[in-house]
């Protein structure tokens, strides 16, 4: 028989349980807010510090005119969005083909000892600090640029390029897209591979109709992660690109993306009040370009995956 | 206007006119698909030893696989059934570290000599897993699949293929209002029987089987075992069960493992009725499992 005294100590110690539980989980809910107060916050922070020059210019002329002179009062943004659109486009391009293959290889057809080669030197590549890309863009692309490639098609190219920061960012997506395609098509089942190949199907028709298909929904998030990823990439691609303000007509001629501007410029001029809230504009500029893609690609994932289930 | 889902819709639209060619009288039920007598295969395994990452899973295995019958495999947990089974058509080659020595023979073929083409043996012999698992794509193209990647591109005969094998499995009445429709969203028993019709649809010949009915309800099972029975008239089933009252029920032929050996092999009548060994007597009064 128990007797009421230990009775009424269980029932005291259940209810501190529960209470810890209880509070376990709003604490935790707290960190976890932490991050997505830190997003708003710093969205927010933006937008006060950029007023000055929404209340000044309209936005249609700050985003859609290429006249940049601060001492003169003209901001216009559109070379860095195209800066930053471009650099970030042809690194895609053509990392895109690359990882995806080099992904397949390693999950399909690799031996086991290949697996062991590549991994760790893609984890070096993807843990090597960015100064180093810009040092290693700046002493062989740039060269090659200027003196191979460019001569075929312009007349006179310095080599720090829009082609050359996109060859620079697309060496450092590279890894990052690597490992989450890899990551993703391990995840495919074995079985999927089996009921392919056991129709007859080659192996390459089986990654091409069923490991590909199966998986889409996840290429397309992956790309989208890697191009978030590289529209903020910085160090590097200032060394590299030229920093000059123009549209770029060619290739071979020099940009400016955004995120050069602002580690260019921040710092300096801050006399000029209306300088420091266009730069602020321009980090706006980049925070929304993120925000709206990393929104769209959910809104389109969820269209794919809701027509492939 | 977006010109790829506008292309899909296109084609969807003639495969659906096909449909209503083929009602008016294109169609013959009775059309046969099988394969001409005399050029049926056999499957022959001498010899045959597996090991994975240094663990022997099978141990000098010989048997043949006889035609038209069912044949159950049967053995406890482990013993090395399902190895035997991907053995039939190389598929555990893709796990790391696997070893074989020996032969298994299609045609007087062997599987495993170095540089033979496999894809056109894989061909001869089917494969239904444990889980259903339809490929990413529409019930037709599931079916279509196969066809395709062996390069049978005319749409009226792939419709006639893709109609004559759901007829088979007995899901072309449930599924003929959506065949575009995603493969997922069916019930799990019929896309079990969607994965029979895929594997029928390359016409082969054997049907490996690797207990595909433990992962469904008691009926969608019972109307598998039914297909089984009725299929066995065309087809040479190989079918690994761990349930012995499945193998009582459907099998013609049963090899009993144990410890990756083959411990007796025969007529169903004669192993449980009248077995020869201690170990299988044994396994079949259920003394260990």
């Amino acid at each position: 028989m128990r007797s009421a005294e230990t009775y009424e100590i269980s029932r005291k110690t259940s209810v501190v349980r529960l209470l810890k539980d209880k509070m376990a989980g709003s604490v935790m809910f707290a960190f976890t807010m932490i991050s997505v107060l830190l997003l708003i916050l710093i969205g927010f922070g933006l937008v006060i510090k950029s007023m000055p020059i929404l209340e000044e210019k309209s936005l249609w002329e700050l985003l859609c005119t290429s006249k940049w002179k601060p001492m003169r009062g003209d901001f216009g943004f559109l070379p860095f969005i195209m800066g930053t659109l471009w650099v970030t486009g042809i690194a895609i391009i053509w990392t895109l083909p690359v990882s995806l293959f080099t992904a397949v290889f390693l999950t399909e057809n690799s031996r086991s000892w290949v697996k062991k080669v590549v991994f760790p030197a893609l984890d070096i590549l993807a843990g090597l600090p960015s100064v180093v890309y810009g040092v290693w863009g700046i002493l062989v692309v740039v060269p090659w640029i200027s003196d191979r490639l460019a001569p075929h098609f312009v007349e006179y190219s310095t080599g720090y390029s829009t082609l050359t920061a996109g060859i620079v960012l697309g060496i450092m997506v590279l890894p990052l897209l690597i490992s989450l395609f890899v990551e993703l098509f391990s995840s495919v089942p074995q079985e999927f591979r089996d009921a392919s190949l056991s129709l007859g199907a080659t192996r390459w028709q089986t990654t091409k109709y069923v490991l590909l298909k199966k998986t889409f929904p996840g290429i397309v998030a992956s790309v989208t992660l890697a191009i978030s990823r590289a529209m903020g990439e910085t160090i590097a691609v200032l060394m590299v690109c030229g920093n000059i303000v123009q549209l770029p007509a060619s290739l071979f001629d020099g940009c400016y993306p955004l995120p050069a501007l602002l580690a260019n410029n921040y710092g300096e001029m801050l006399s000029l009040p209306l300088y420091e809230s266009a730069l602020m504009l321009a980090a706006l500029i980049l925070f929304v370009v993120v925000f709206v893609f990393n929104i769209g690609s959910r809104l389109l994932l969820r269209k794919i995956e809701r027509s492939l289930t | 206007m977006n010109i790829p889902f506008l292309s899909k819709k296109l084609k969807w639209t003639a495969a659906e006119w096909n449909e209503t060619e083929l009602k008016k009288g294109f169609f013959r039920p009775n059309q046969k698909f099988c394969t001409e007598e005399s050029s049926r295969s056999n499957i022959r395994v001498e010899h045959l030893n597996v090991s994975i990452q240094g663990n022997r899973i099978l141990k000098d295995v010989s048997t043949e696989i006889p035609d038209r019958k069912i044949t159950c495999i049967i053995g406890p947990s482990g013993c090395g059934k399902s190895t035997l089974l991907k053995s039939l058509n190389r598929l555990q080659e893709h796990t790391e570290g696997v070893e074989v020595t020996g032969k298994v023979l299609v045609d007087e073929e062997d599987l495993y000599a170095p540089g033979v083409e496999i894809t056109h043996i894989r061909r001869k012999i089917g494969l239904l897993s444990q889980r259903p698992c339809p490929l990413p794509m529409s019930i037709y193209d599931n079916v279509a699949y196969g066809c395709r990647i062996h390069g049978l591109r005319n749409r009226k005969k792939l419709n006639l293929v893709v109609r004559h094998y759901l007829q088979a499995v007995g899901l072309w009445e449930e599924v003929k209002d959506r065949l575009h429709s995603p493969a997922g969203r069916m019930s799990i028993g019929q896309q079990q029987r969607l994965c029979l019709a895929r594997g029928l649809a390359v016409e082969p010949q054997f049907i490996l089987a690797d207990e595909a009915t433990s992962a469904l309800d008691p009926i969608s099972s019972r109307t598998i075992e039914d297909l089984f029975l009725k299929l066995k008239e065309e087809y040479a089933i190989v079918l690994v069960t761990h349930t012995l009252r499945q193998a009582l029920r459907i099998a013609d032929y049963v090899i009993f493992m144990y410890m990756g050996e083959i411990i007796e092999a025969g007529p169903a009548e004669q192993i449980f009725k009248n077995p020869q060994q201690e170990l299988t007597q044994k396994y079949l009064q259920g003394v260990f499992s």
